[in-house]
């Protein structure tokens, strides 16, 4: 099974990586996707630009340690996690998590799972631009909530 | 009997996001002296008597989680000379 995590500042093609992450795997039945984007308003607040920071050197190990801990906890065939940093503007793609598995159930699980975990655990900060200026974005409490579930 | 002579080590700290921000500094070489074994205790120890803004963010209770060599740590993690320490202040990632 490959597990594939990558972090970069360019797009990516939801539909070019889905296809390849089942290329060749007949055993897959369920492909189950998530894509976060950047919103124009965050606490009522309009918001022009993002910058996404991350901890070189880190980010991916932390990024391998979810993706493992999902296939302990979940049958799934394969996953995938792509994160972009630098600049983005409102619209943008930001991340990528997709999943692949047999049946539909263990996909949405470990997709789910993964996305709550990378929200909590993978080090990577977001810096929004507003009309009254630059703002580091404050972690929610409902995204602890989230993980902990699991 | 065991060495009286405190060990000194050299660690590389980096401070990211806010906290770069709130300190003035992208990180700094911190020589931490004086402890048999020195643990990551010992540096939030030394950087939390400097005062100001050091003493802020990294007062007890606040939501700052610290990395050695790259993977998360707790206080009583044991450091080696050249270790990295990393301070991150909560992740707003995905």
């Amino acid at each position: 099974m490959r597990v594939t995590v990558r972090v970069q500042t360019a797009d990516f093609d939801v539909g070019a990586e889905i296809a390849r992450l089942r290329a060749g795997d007949k055993a897959v039945g369920a492909v189950a996707a998530f894509v976060g984007t950047v919103r124009d308003v965050n606490d009522a607040t309009q918001v022009s630009s993002l910058t996404l920071e991350h901890y070189e050197g880190m980010t991916e190990a932390a990024l391998e340690d979810i993706v493992a801990e999902a296939r302990r906890r979940f049958d799934i065939c394969d996953a995938l996690v792509v994160h972009r940093v630098g600049a983005l503007a409102p619209g943008d793609q930001i991340v990528l998590v997709a999943v692949t598995s047999a049946h539909r159930g263990m996909a949405f699980d470990a997709c789910e799972f993964v996305m709550d975990y990378l929200k909590t655990r993978a080090p990577f900060w977001k810096k929004e631009r507003r009309p009254d200026g630059e703002r580091w974005v404050e972690a929610r409490a409902s995204d602890e909530e989230a993980a902990r579930r699991w | 009997m065991r060495d009286s002579v405190a060990t000194l080590v050299t660690l590389r700290l980096v401070y990211l996001a806010r906290l770069r921000d709130a300190f003035g500094c992208a990180g700094e070489t911190l020589a931490l002296q004086g402890h048999e074994t020195p643990t990551l205790a010992h540096v939030v120890e030394a950087l939390r008597a400097r005062g100001g803004a050091f003493a802020a963010e990294l007062a007890p209770g606040r939501a700052v989680r610290y990395a050695v060599n790259h993977r998360l740590a707790a206080f009583d993690q044991s450091l080696e000379n050249g270790d990295e320490v990393a301070i991150l202040p909560p992740v707003t990632g995905g």
